[in-house]
Formats: C-alpha cells, sequence, structure tokens
C-alpha cells in the first residue's frame, strides 16, 4: 500500500521517532477534548489519534475505558458521528494545514452500525487520515478496504503474531504499522516488554511503512526508549488521565516530545 | 423414527465453512494479539477429532462423569396440562453438576490438556459454566480462574460458593450493569493478556471461531441422543422441538442433529425460546434474534441488541444465563434461513412454567429451561392436542430458589 501518498506515513520525521498522542473524543466534554486535542498539536504531538467512545472496549484498559463511559453518558451521547465532526472542526477547513493528521481509533461495529461507505465518506470529507479498528483484522477487513480509498487503515501487529502473521499485518497496513508493545489491553506499565527491539524487528523485515509502537508507553522516559527502538511512539492513558485539563495534556506532550528527541516543536 | 438416521442426499447443512461463517454470521473480530491463539486452537481441534483417543475420552467422561446418557423422560401429566398428546423431556438437568455446560466443559478442558495448557478460565452467567469449569479444571488438576459480574454474584450466591469449594478462584466484575456480557469482556481482556499460557474455556456457542463451532459439536450429544432415545421408545413422529437460548448452546446441541442428519421435509418444527423479560416492547429484554439486529460484539458477528451508534445494550432477564445482548451466530444463520424459529417468553410466562413442572412432575428446572417449557401452551395451540413435542430441560432448578422465592412461587 505504500505507493499512493501517505499523510500519516509524511507525518514520520527522517531524523527522529514520530509522537503520536491518544485523546478520547468527548472526554470529558466535547469543548474540553477540543481544547486539549489543540494543545496536544501545539505542544508538539505528530499524529493524533482520536479515539471514538465505544460501549465495548475490548483492547483498552481502565483509563480509556472509564473516558469513554463518560464521553457516551453526556447528553445525546458520543459515538462515531460526533467523533468525526470534532475531528473535522479540529483540522479545519484546510487539510493541508498546519494541525497534525488525525487518525481515528474506532471498535468495529460503530462503523458497522453506520455503514462502512457512509462511514468512509464521512471521515474523507472531515479530512480523517486514517483509522485503527483493533477488532478488524486483516482477514475481516475486506469490506472496509474496498471502500476506504483516501483513508489509511493502520492493522495491529502483536508480540503473539507469528512471521506469517506479520507478512499479512504489515501488507495490509496503510501509513505505518501499530506494534502492541505486550500482550494485555491498553494502559500504563512499568516497564517496556524486554523482546520489543526484536518484535519491530521482524515487523521491519515485512514492510517499509514506519513502525510505531503503543500500550503501555506513559512516560518520557519510556517514551526515550522506545523512541531508540521503533519509529513512532503512541501514548494514550497517561494523556488520556489528563485530558480534563489542556494545560496539563501541553505540559506531557511537551515532554514527550522532547523525550522522543529534537526539542523544537 | 426408524429411517431418521439413514444418510440422505438432501441434507445440504453444512455450516460454517473454513473461516467460521454461518452465512455472514460469525467470524473473527478479535485483537491481533489472540488471532494466532484462536489459529492454534482452530487447528488443534481439527487433530483432536480425527484422534481416536481424544473422542474416546470425550465419550468415556460423558457416560461415567456425567451419567450419559440423559433420560427422555415422557411427562404424561404436563402434557395433558398443556393440552399436547406427549411431552418428551431431554433430562440435561440430571446431568452430574446439574446442567448441560458440563458436556462442553469436558470436552474444551480436555483440549486445552491435549494442548498443554495448565491454566483455564471462563465467564459465568448463572453460574452453572462457572461451576461444570472449577468441576472439570479439578478433574483434571488444572488452575481455574472464573470471571462473574456483580450482580450475577448476588443472584447466583450458592454457585458461587460451589465454584470456591472446587478450588477455583472467582473473580468478580462490576463493570457495566455486572452480568454476563460484562464478564464475556472482562474474560476476553484477560486472555489478551495470558494468553500464552491460558485456555479460555467459552461457554456457550458463541465467540470468535472456532468457539461456536467447538461449542456446538460438544453440546451435540443431546440431540444425538435423543435422536436415538426416540427410536428407540418408539416415537415415529415428533412435531416440534424446544430448547432456550440465552448464547444458545444447549438449543444448537439439541438442533444441530436434527439439521443435519435429517432431510428438510422431515424434520420438526425447531423453536428456541429467547428471554422476553418484561415484554418484548418493554425494552427490557435479551431478545436479541427477535429484537436486535448484526452486529459485531465479543469477537463475532450476531444479531445483537444494540443502540444507533453501534453500542451493545443492556440485556435484561429473570434468567443470569439468558442476560445477554448478544446469539450464538449459527442461531442468527437459521433464523435468516428460517430454518429455525425463535420466540420470547417473558418473566413471568417462565415463572408459571417453572411451577407448572414442578407440580405436575415432580421436576424443579432451571429459570433459564422455563423458558422453553413456558412455549407448550403456545404450541398446543398452534399444533393441536395430538402433537408430540420434545423439549430440552437444559438445567436443574436448585441455584433458582431464591429467585422463584422473592417472585412469590410456592407462598
Amino acid at each position: 500500500m505504500g505507493d499512493t501518498p501517505s499523510r500519516l506515513a509524511d507525518a514520520f520525521p527522517a531524523d527522529r521517532a514520530a509522537l503520536i498522542t491518544y485523546l478520547m473524543a468527548g472526554y470529558p466534554d466535547r469543548a474540553t477534548s477540543l481544547a486539549s486535542l489543540r494543545a496536544a498539536a501545539g505542544a508538539g504531538a505528530d499524529v493524533i489519534e482520536l479515539g471514538v467512545p465505544y460501549g465495548d472496549p475490548l483492547a483498552d484498559g481502565p483509563v480509556i475505558a472509564e473516558a469513554a463511559k463518560v464521553a457516551r453518558e453526556q447528553s445525546g451521547g458520543f459515538g462515531l458521528a460526533e467523533s468525526i465532526a470534532l475531528a473535522a472542526e479540529f483540522i479545519g477547513p484546510d487539510e493541508a494545514g498546519a494541525m497534525p493528521p488525525v487518525v481515528l481509533m474506532t471498535y468495529l461495529n460503530p462503523m458497522m452500525r453506520f455503514g462502512l461507505p457512509g462511514a468512509a465518506d464521512e471521515m474523507r470529507r472531515a479530512g480523517v487520515a486514517g483509522v485503527i479498528v483493533p477488532d478488524m483484522p486483516p482477514e475481516a477487513a475486506r469490506a472496509w478496504l474496498t471502500v476506504s480509498s483516501g483513508i489509511d487503515t493502520v492493522f495491529l501487529a502483536a508480540p503473539t503474531s507469528t512471521d506469517e502473521r506479520l507478512a499479512v499485518v504489515a501488507g495490509a497496513s496503510g501509513g505505518f504499522v501499530y506494534c502492541v508493545s505486550s500482550t494485555g489491553v491498553t494502559g500504563e506499565r512499568a516497564e517496556i516488554a524486554s523482546g520489543l527491539g526484536e518484535l519491530v524487528g521482524r515487523i521491519r523485515a515485512h514492510t517499509a511503512l514506519p513502525v510505531a509502537v503503543g500500550f503501555g508507553v506513559s512516560t518520557p522516559e519510556q517514551a526515550a526508549e522506545v523512541a531508540r527502538i521503533a519509529d513512532g511512539v503512541i501514548v494514550g492513558s497517561a494523556i488520556v488521565k489528563r485530558q480534563r485539563d489542556a494545560a496539563a495534556v501541553a505540559e506531557l506532550v511537551g515532554e514527550l516530545r522532547s523525550a522522543v528527541g529534537g526539542g523544537e516543536a | 423414527m426408524s429411517d431418521v438416521l439413514l444418510p440422505s442426499a438432501e441434507l445440504a447443512y453444512s455450516a460454517p465453512d473454513a473461516a467460521g461463517f454461518y452465512g455472514p454470521y460469525g467470524g473473527t473480530f478479535v485483537p491481533e494479539t489472540v488471532v494466532p491463539a484462536l489459529a492454534e486452537l482452530a487447528a488443534a481441534y481439527e487433530q483432536a477429532l480425527a484422534d481416536p483417543a481424544f473422542t474416546e475420552e470425550f465419550a468415556y467422561l460423558l457416560r461415567d462423569y456425567v451419567g450419559r446418557p440423559s433420560p427422555l423422560y415422557r411427562a404424561d401429566r404436563l402434557a395433558e396440562a398443556v393440552g399436547l398428546g406427549a411431552v418428551y423431556l431431554k433430562r440435561e438437568d440430571l446431568n452430574h453438576t446439574g446442567a448441560h455446560k458440563v458436556n462442553n466443559t469436558i470436552g474444551q478442558c480436555l483440549l486445552a490438556r491435549r494442548m498443554g495448557k495448565k491454566r483455564v478460565i471462563a465467564e459465568t452467567g448463572a453460574g452453572q459454566h462457572g461451576v461444570a469449569t472449577a468441576t472439570i479444571a479439578a478433574l483434571m488438576g488444572m488452575e481455574c480462574a472464573i470471571f462473574m459480574g456483580t450482580e450475577d454474584i448476588r443472584r447466583q450466591a450458592l454457585n458461587v460458593y460451589k465454584m470456591r469449594l472446587l478450588g477455583a478462584e472467582v473473580i468478580p466484575v462490576a463493570d457495566g450493569t455486572g452480568t454476563l456480557a460484562d464478564a464475556v469482556t472482562a474474560a476476553l481482556r484477560h486472555w489478551v493478556e495470558r494468553v500464552e499460557d491460558t485456555f479460555y474455556v467459552i461457554g456457550s456457542a458463541l465467540g470468535p471461531h472456532p468457539y461456536p463451532r467447538m461449542v456446538r459439536d460438544f453440546q451435540s450429544v443431546i440431540g444425538t441422543e435423543a435422536l436415538a432415545q426416540l427410536e428407540e421408545k418408539g416415537v415415529g413422529h415428533l412435531d416440534a422441538v424446544i430448547a432456550c437460548i440465552g448464547g444458545g448452546s444447549n438449543a444448537i446441541g439439541t438442533f444441530y442433529p436434527f439439521l443435519s442428519a435429517l432431510p428438510a421435509d422431515q424434520r420438526p418444527l425447531l423453536v428456541g425460546a429467547e428471554a422476553a423479560g418484561l415484554g418484548l416492547e418493554s425494552g427490557r429484554h435479551g431478545a436479541a434474534l427477535t429484537k436486535g439486529s448484526p452486529g459485531v460484539l465479543h469477537g463475532f458477528y450476531s444479531y445483537l441488541l444494540q443502540d444507533d451508534a453501534g453500542n451493545p445494550l443492556e440485556a435484561y432477564s429473570i434468567s443470569a444465563g439468558l442476560d445477554y445482548p448478544g446469539v450464538g451466530p449459527e442461531h442468527s444463520y437459521l433464523k435468516d434461513e428460517g430454518l429455525v424459529r425463535y420466540e420470547g417468553v417473558t418473566d413471568a410466562e417462565a415463572l408459571a412454567a417453572f411451577a407448572l413442572l414442578t407440580r405436575t412432575e415432580g421436576i424443579i428446572p432451571a429459570i433459564e429451561s422455563s423458558h422453553a417449557l413456558a412455549l407448550l401452551p403456545r404450541l398446543a395451540a398452534e399444533l393441536g392436542s395430538e402433537a408430540v413435542v420434545m423439549v430440552t430441560v437444559s438445567g436443574r432448578g436448585d441455584k433458582d430458589m431464591d429467585i422463584v422465592r422473592e417472585a412469590g412461587l410456592g407462598g
């Protein structure tokens, strides 16, 4: 998939690891989440991963699951449609503009409920660059991939993936490959898994796309460690924890940005 | 039914396909971390099926440990009370541990052992699957952890105590409504973390491939025995077969042999009883097939109770075992194909059927199974007073004493 231009792939700097920050759409409310998105962008995030609130977040740990619950319980609810509209406002009218590209992290059922072609249309209209769908492995993605041209679909590679599966995952991915650092759900961990370097190497053997590592990366020290191994560092729960306060988000993102290299935002 | 077991060229029922799809339903919609484990499981299951040592040990344990075959009992006083010609009860309530669940946990734990796993986990709603898993884990010397919603722990305290006696750790799940769907999610999350040393024993014919097929196959002993028993008893004609549906494992285990062994024109009417809770229009029920729409939950595509944004809705039933917003994918396929009919049964109807079987036959059924029994009067009205009907009594009602007492039965 590397032949077509990719806003996501292009957002990975040549001279240092990219910083990808996950924020939950609509948490704790729409206005605050928009302020936090802008704070993360202003503090140097290279890519924004925007989480779509969902009622059964199978791959997420307690911090993100709780944020999704709070977002959903607002009057009128907050789901895929509202998240895409939020992304559109954040990105603004100028797609080539100043904001980092947005990749939506959504579970599959909200997209199916919306209708896959309609979901793809809305995402394109909003300027969304890509999607990450944790419960949609490549074999389950055929219907989506036929309607999602112009949107990168980022697939996940796991420590349990065989080389054969890594070839499938890497071959199907657009934008970058999301490397899950360790088994389990999202959330903070005390240390980075010891086999991570080897896993990233095994993925790189199958693709020229950048490889970004997420799940369990929360501190600037961990981000620096992962930045030495991978092309991108994904931080989620640690940011979502601060999402009620845009200034706190900016502070952490700034520290993470310094940690991955090239202190200038 | 002397000729019913003969092979027929008209048999067309062959679901699922190699990827675990029943028509559009089923499949594998899970995080990548467990995809390799599911592939490994599917391969190990195929090998086990082809290995006589596995199938013989499964059959041996069903016979000498569970006490199979379970009787097919002609319930004459019940038949008279509901106005049918004859009612046959397939007595899964007489199994060791008191329900059909153990058929499946033996199969899966044998497979776990074969795959070298020493630790099993399971979700449970009413506690029957938890008890059945804890029982077989004790039998096989395996470590066992059971995920159970806090509301279900409250409703089914006796089963919680049993599981602990058997050596299992019961892990309370306070997320969501603290019921079965939350327990499944918690167990899946845990499995994603511990996939390398842990086998997830799913309790119903649902979840990602190959679980729905594997659970169906292990539970098919119900229908296979029933077909042979009907023949032994000289029951030449059967009008209908009923089973209750939560995830749908006792129902698919009952129906599948009828679907695979009989051509369509010789099959009895197959009817599944879903939980209609406080009524199908009340918004408080567990009737995914009757009131839901297709979607993905817990790793598979099937009918699902969901909101406009695709979030699973909270299910409700007086019965903890039917209190689930989804349903096994094969039932979705059978519904769309018109091969099985699905009807809702309310809490009140189930309680009335519970009381009726207890008083007419001296058999106290599980509140889940009572949903199946509640369809008997409806079928009598539809099929007439000469009709012959079989009902799978999936479990016994000891666990439900507090619930029926709260509901005011027995004074």
